[in-house]
């Protein structure tokens, strides 16, 4: 504060510059942890761990096949095991997607269409490829991608999603 | 700019004038310091309704989570442990701000005519505040808040006539809480004392206005000043330094968290918070059958004469300094609650259990019979794990998946060579026997602290393991009864007295059949650590 009283700053003013400053002291001491509180991170967001859902060897080459599997998940206070599923596609011999069971347009759960050879939302008919490319619909962008890796011939799935696109 | 915004929204809501007028009040010349405590109290009000609103966004309200929620709160949340120190230091600090209020009206004899409705709404503000600390205390679900609570139902049920209504009504029938008396008092303090004290608190505001600030008898010729900004001014400094308290203490004093509220814990000595200790050591006073007296007769009498204070004191307003039968009614007040309070934190045993133990992840392997936790050891040294990766299929079957059904010979064989080709592994009989409870009897819990791996805990059950001690022991259920179960100790025992007795137990327990134990020092501290750890 640079005023002095020479220059004729009223007791009114003083007054209340001082409780606009207080009373914004006051509201900082509840507003910054509160602030801190709902925007940051939990410390340990304990991520799952890759978790085998099959003998590669028993996928067939280029038709998606529908896994299910538990995965491990941290609900805020508690760690859940809850059951989830995956659509997986063996491309090649030594290789194979994952695909997040929810259409990317607005999370409904598509279903593998053998007639049509292609995997179909209920909701609003967006229609995937094997590779999970858009064959219709308004589906904005391409299927969703489980991390995953192959270990010993196994099929090993991750905690996360990769948005295509 | 702002004038014309300000004049458009006074043409259209009259709010800008309405703050102009609440500021501009007359208030009388007398008025000062002695006079902030209301408005401070109405900030801490505030104050536990924000921090109270922002905790319930990260809480599981029912006995199964809310132990657990409070700890993710405390440890995982950042800011989350400034926002409980807020709420539960403010909750105190509430009380006294209240309690001072309260106290300056009543010396300074502001509750006499007109301001007897607004004593009589400022009592049973009180009454709400108290009623907030009594529910609050329930709900972080540890063994103070169960224990604490169980009492306070109890006391409820002296009352005579009522009590088994009451406590039906608090949801503790049969003298056990739960899940009843959790939704009740959780709904209490969230949804309707908050809303009882705001219409109780309009009220109270309503009426300070309507009689205006209470001036001194000899005030009345001197001119009025305004409320703003001289007084606002005050209020707000009293606020402040309010609020600069609790932030201190929600930053720098300890706030714990005790384990989780478990009714068969018969060690816990019960005690309520600080500002209701002077009630629990009432109790003490009045023995047998008069315990209704100091119980329920006097507490609700002392209430009844609080409500009526304006109407027990008729005389004439007088000064403050003429006030003395006023002033020696609160010191007598003063004493007899610090005398109380001071015998009752005398008398009280220090607790046993560690106040921050809630805040530590619950450790699974405490309840692992200790073979089956010294197995574990095991199977890591003999590197079974080269073959049976948990939770993965690998060389051998996944164990994590279920418990196996082989029969004992056949692990006992497997366990001496695993593999036809390979070599025999260097297991004992008696390893390989607490192998085979491992991998036939463990439980989901059991399967965690496979995967885990708790360093410590495995090396003090190696040790109870190897020496043999359920042979005559019993821990967790397993071992044998011809000495006492282990279960327990710590609350039985103090740590030094469990390594002294190892090396030398006659000395501790004259005729006792255990022979001395030699171990190393790091020994030492691994076994007793782990059997202190066994709850009962």
């Amino acid at each position: 504060m640079h005023e002095t009283n020479s220059k004729g700053v009223s007791r009114r003013s003083f007054f209340g510059s001082a409780i606009q400053l207080l009373g914004a002291a006051i509201a900082a001491v509840v507003a910054a942890p509160a602030a801190i509180y709902l925007l940051a991170k939990p410390k340990s967001s304990g991520q799952g761990d890759f978790v085998e859902v099959g003998d590669l060897s028993e996928f067939e080459l280029g038709k998606p096949q529908e896994v299910v599997y538990y995965r491990t998940r941290v609900d805020g206070w508690k760690t859940t095991k809850e059951k989830t599923t995956a659509w997986v596609v063996k491309s090649e011999p030594e290789k194979a997607v994952a695909f997040s069971p929810a259409c990317p347009h607005l999370g409904c759960i598509f279903r593998w269409e053998e007639t049509g050879e292609s995997f179909v939302c209920p909701c609003h008919a967006s229609a995937f490829d094997t590779q999970g490319a858009v064959l219709a619909g308004p589906a904005p962008r391409p299927l969703d991608r489980l991390v995953s890796r192959i270990e010993g011939g196994k099929l090993l799935i991750g905690p996360q999603e990769r948005h295509s696109g | 700019m702002l004038d014309r915004a300000r004049q458009w929204l006074d043409d259209r809501t009259g709010l800008p004038s309405a703050v102009r007028h609440f500021l501009e009040e007359d208030i009388p010349a007398s008025a000062g310091w002695h006079q902030v405590l209301g408005s401070v109290a109405l900030f801490a009000f505030l104050i536990q309704a924000a921090t109270g609103i922002l905790l319930a966004f990260n809480y599981g309200p029912t006995p199964a989570e809310a132990h657990a929620s409070v700890r993710y709160i405390m440890t995982e949340l950042s800011g989350g442990a400034m926002i409980r120190g807020l709420h539960h230091w403010g909750a105190s600090a509430m009380i006294i701000v209240v309690v001072l209020h309260m106290i300056q009206v009543f010396v300074w004899g502001a509750y006499k005519k007109p301001r007897e409705t607004t004593w009589i709404v400022g009592c049973a503000l009180l009454l709400m505040t108290l009623a907030f600390g009594l529910t609050g205390y329930l709900l972080p679900w540890d063994n103070r808040a169960y224990w604490g609570t169980t009492v306070t139902t109890q006391i409820a049920g002296l009352a005579p006539v009522l009590g088994g209504y009451v406590k039906r009504l608090l949801g503790a029938e049969g003298d056990v809480i739960g899940n009843i008396t959790f939704a009740r008092f959780y709904t209490a303090h969230v949804v309707l004392l908050p809303v009882a004290t705001l219409a109780l608190m309009g009220l109270h505001l309503y009426l300070v206005r309507r009689h205006g600030v209470t001036p001194t008898p000899d005030d009345t010729a001197r001119p009025v000043k305004r409320f703003y900004p001289a007084q606002v001014f005050k209020d707000t400094v009293a606020t402040f330094a309010y609020v600069m308290v609790i932030a201190l203490f929600a930053n720098f004093a300890q706030l714990g968290l005790g384990s989780m509220a478990d009714p068969t814990d018969t060690r816990y000595i019960p005690r309520p918070e600080w500002y209701f200790l002077f009630l629990f050591q009432l109790l003490k006073v009045f023995e047998g059958s008069l315990e209704v007296v100091g119980a329920v007769i006097l507490p609700n009498l002392a209430i009844v004469a609080l409500f009526l204070v304006p109407f027990l004191d008729r005389g004439k307003a007088v000064r403050v300094r003429q006030r003395t039968a006023a002033i020696a009614i609160v010191a007598l007040s003063a004493v007899g609650w610090a005398g109380l309070t001071q015998r009752a934190v005398a008398t009280t045993p220090p607790s046993t259990e560690d106040p921050l133990a809630g805040l530590r992840p619950p450790q699974e392997w405490i309840h692992m019979p200790p073979e089956q936790l010294a197995a574990v050891g095991y199977f890591y040294d003999a590197a079974c794990v080269q073959c049976h990766v948990l939770e993965r299929s690998s060389a051998g079957p996944d164990l994590s998946k279920a418990p196996s059904k082989r029969d004992a010979e056949w692990l006992l064989e497997h366990f001496t060579q695993p593999d036809a080709d390979g070599a025999p592994t260097r297991l004992s009989a008696l390893q390989r026997r607490s192998l085979v409870a491992l991998v036939t009897e463990r439980d989901d819990r059991g399967v965690d602290v496979w995967a885990r791996r708790p360093q410590e805990a495995i090396a003090g059950a190696l040790l109870y393991d190897a020496r043999q001690c359920a042979f005559c022991h019993t821990l967790n259920g397993s071992g044998n009864k011809r000495a006492p179960v282990l279960n327990g100790l710590a609350a039985r025992r103090t740590r030094d007295w469990v390594e002294g007795h190892f090396a030398d137990p006659k000395a501790f327990s004259p005729g006792t059949q255990m022979p001395a134990y030699r171990f190393t020092p790091r020994e030492l501290d691994a076994i007793t650590g782990y059997l202190m750890a066994i709850p009962k």
